[in-house]
């Protein structure tokens, strides 16, 4: 859990109050704070003026705006169909055994998450993940070990 | 090239001087460049193939203090990555052609709906459109553009969806009509054109709608850019000219070994080895939005199936019961039938299904979820079932 703090009013200051700017505010919490929290999103409904139930509507429709406990580097490997086909499957292995967590969860010291996601746009370069915003491509168990490496010692 | 009718075309990345073309551009009136693209024949590159001509028209005709240009690139279509490279190598032709746009059907304001697994690309863009802003000053022309990113929802491809997205809502289809050319985002009118569609409106203006119609087909004008990935010894992104058959894909791009050809991603349609000859890619045969999946023997027409169902299960708003029941229960139809528990004559009644979802749905997930089921099952039903 953390405390949102002043952020969602600079954020509607920045923005505006407006629905149009739900969104932005929204993805940028969760930028710097990877999920949204209960507090974090009634906050958001009283900075523009709409009920909490609207803003939790909005959030849990999109998949990366996440209502769930999230680690701070989330790993979204794609399932889509290249992709199942050019090795997912020992990517989740590696990385699971690497983490030492199962698709779905997060590891202990919140600092990684490992979900599924659809296709990210990189079918091309399969198998492909992101980690936060970033892609990474044409991915093999090697690579992949390589790249959360040095994740962990960020 | 011209034996295997397959012929690469440059016109997407072609270099240009931006300035130069706008400013051309500038100088004609709106219903001369809206004329340039009814001349063109151009359909919308997206996938649904609306003529932009015809789209722009009906916008410029609304009468509005406010319009509006969105562009859509908020590309999920399973094995489309075309205006992700777009964006990345030209994003200058994409604010281009949005400003052409804009001066088509009148509208001063612009906004890209970009997806958001594409945001690592966003401070490149930023800087993109900050020299676009300055030179359309220097032009001495009003457009402004912004941009706006989406979250994860495959949904949001669909235009409704992603203007009541971009108004901070979910995002769930509208009911139509009205179209957005006459009640879009923020319910004013709205053109809504794909990444592809506007940096090819932008090249129609500067080689002239003649230019254009030598290429392509009566149904299917000029060149696009193919996504290609699968069984391939080549992925990549390609841009062709329309009206090749299947097969002359296959040999360009298959690995010897090419059993189905996936046209149009998800939701659009599986074309088997038997029928690689007579089917056209384009809108006289199979539509595609860009994504061409290639699968060789050594792949389960199963798995293809299972993997695209999950997705389309997973990626319905739920909004409509034809789509958010219907993808469910295709899912668990193929596996029953898979595992024994039904017997093969259920596929048939699940093609019904696949019928009633086309009918009954409310936006384009949901009516094309048949399209890959259909002719998937149609074709490869011994490996639905065995």
């Amino acid at each position: 859990m953390y405390q949102v703090g002043n952020l969602v009013k600079e954020l509607s200051g920045k923005y505006g109050r407006a629905r149009g700017s739900l969104m932005p505010i929204l993805q940028e919490i969760v930028q710097k704070h990877n999920y949204l929290t209960d507090e974090a999103m009634v906050e958001v409904a009283r900075e523009l003026d709409i009920s909490a139930a609207d803003v939790y509507g909005t959030a849990s429709f999109y998949t990366f705006l996440d209502t769930q406990v999230k680690g701070k580097y989330v790993i979204r490997v794609c399932k889509t169909i290249t992709c199942s086909m050019k090795g997912k499957s020992d990517i989740i292995q590696t990385l699971e055994d690497m983490l030492k967590i199962k698709v779905g969860e997060t590891t202990a010291n919140k600092q990684f998450s490992l979900i599924e996601t659809n296709c990210i746009g990189w079918c091309h370069k399969a198998p492909a993940i992101l980690i936060n915003e970033i892609p990474y491509t044409e991915l093999t168990s090697e690579k992949v070990s390589e790249i959360i490496k040095d994740y962990m010692q960020k | 090239m011209e034996n295997t009718g397959l012929n690469k075309v440059d016109l997407i990345f072609e270099k240009i001087d931006p300035k130069e073309l706008l400013n051309k551009a500038f100088k004609m009136s709106s219903a001369e460049i809206i004329q340039n693209m009814l001349d063109s024949g151009l359909k919308g590159r997206g996938g649904a193939g609306f003529p932009t001509g015809l789209k722009w028209k009906y916008a410029a005709a609304e009468k509005s203090s406010e319009k509006y240009i969105v562009c859509n690139a908020d590309e999920g279509e399973p094995g489309t990555f075309k205006d992700r490279e777009i964006l990345d190598r030209v994003s200058n032709k994409v604010h281009g052609g949005m400003a052409i746009a804009g001066k088509a059907i009148g509208a001063k304001n612009g906004i890209v709906y970009l997806r958001g697994e594409y945001r690592y690309l966003l401070p490149k863009l930023m800087i993109e459109l900050g020299l676009f802003h300055k030179m359309i000053k220097e032009i001495g022309y009003d457009f402004n553009i912004e941009y706006f990113m989406g979250s994860g929802a495959y949904i949001c491809g669909e235009e409704s969806a992603l203007f009541e997205s971009i108004e901070g809502k979910r995002g769930e289809p509208r009911n139509k009509p009205p179209y957005p050319t006459v009640s879009g985002v923020f319910n004013k009118p709205t053109s809504i054109n794909n990444v592809e569609t506007l940096v090819t409106a932008m090249m129609i203006i500067h080689h002239g709608a003649k230019d254009f119609i030598q290429y392509g087909t009566k149904d299917s004008r000029g060149s696009k850019v193919f996504s290609v990935s699968g069984d391939t010894p080549t992925p990549g992104i390609f841009e062709l000219e329309l009206g090749m058959t299947v097969q002359q894909f296959v040999n360009e791009f298959g690995d010897g070994d090419t059993k189905a050809v996936q046209v149009g991603g998800a939701s659009g349609f599986c074309v088997p080895r038997k029928k690689f000859a007579e089917t056209i890619i384009g809108f006289e045969g199979v539509p595609t939005g860009g994504s061409m999946m290639l699968f060789n023997s050594s792949r389960s027409m199963y798995n293809v199936l299972h993997n695209y169902l999950d997705f389309f299960t997973e990626e319905s708003c739920g909004q409509c019961t034809p789509c958010r029941v219907g993808c469910q229960q295709l899912l668990k139809g193929i596996e029953k039938v898979k595992k024994g528990e039904a017997k093969s004559t259920y596929l048939t009644e699940l093609m019904k299904l696949a019928d009633s979802m086309r009918i009954a749905a409310k936006c384009g997930l949901g009516q094309s979820v048949g399209n890959a089921f259909k002719s998937i099952v149609g074709n490869f039903r011994e490996e639905i079932i065995y």
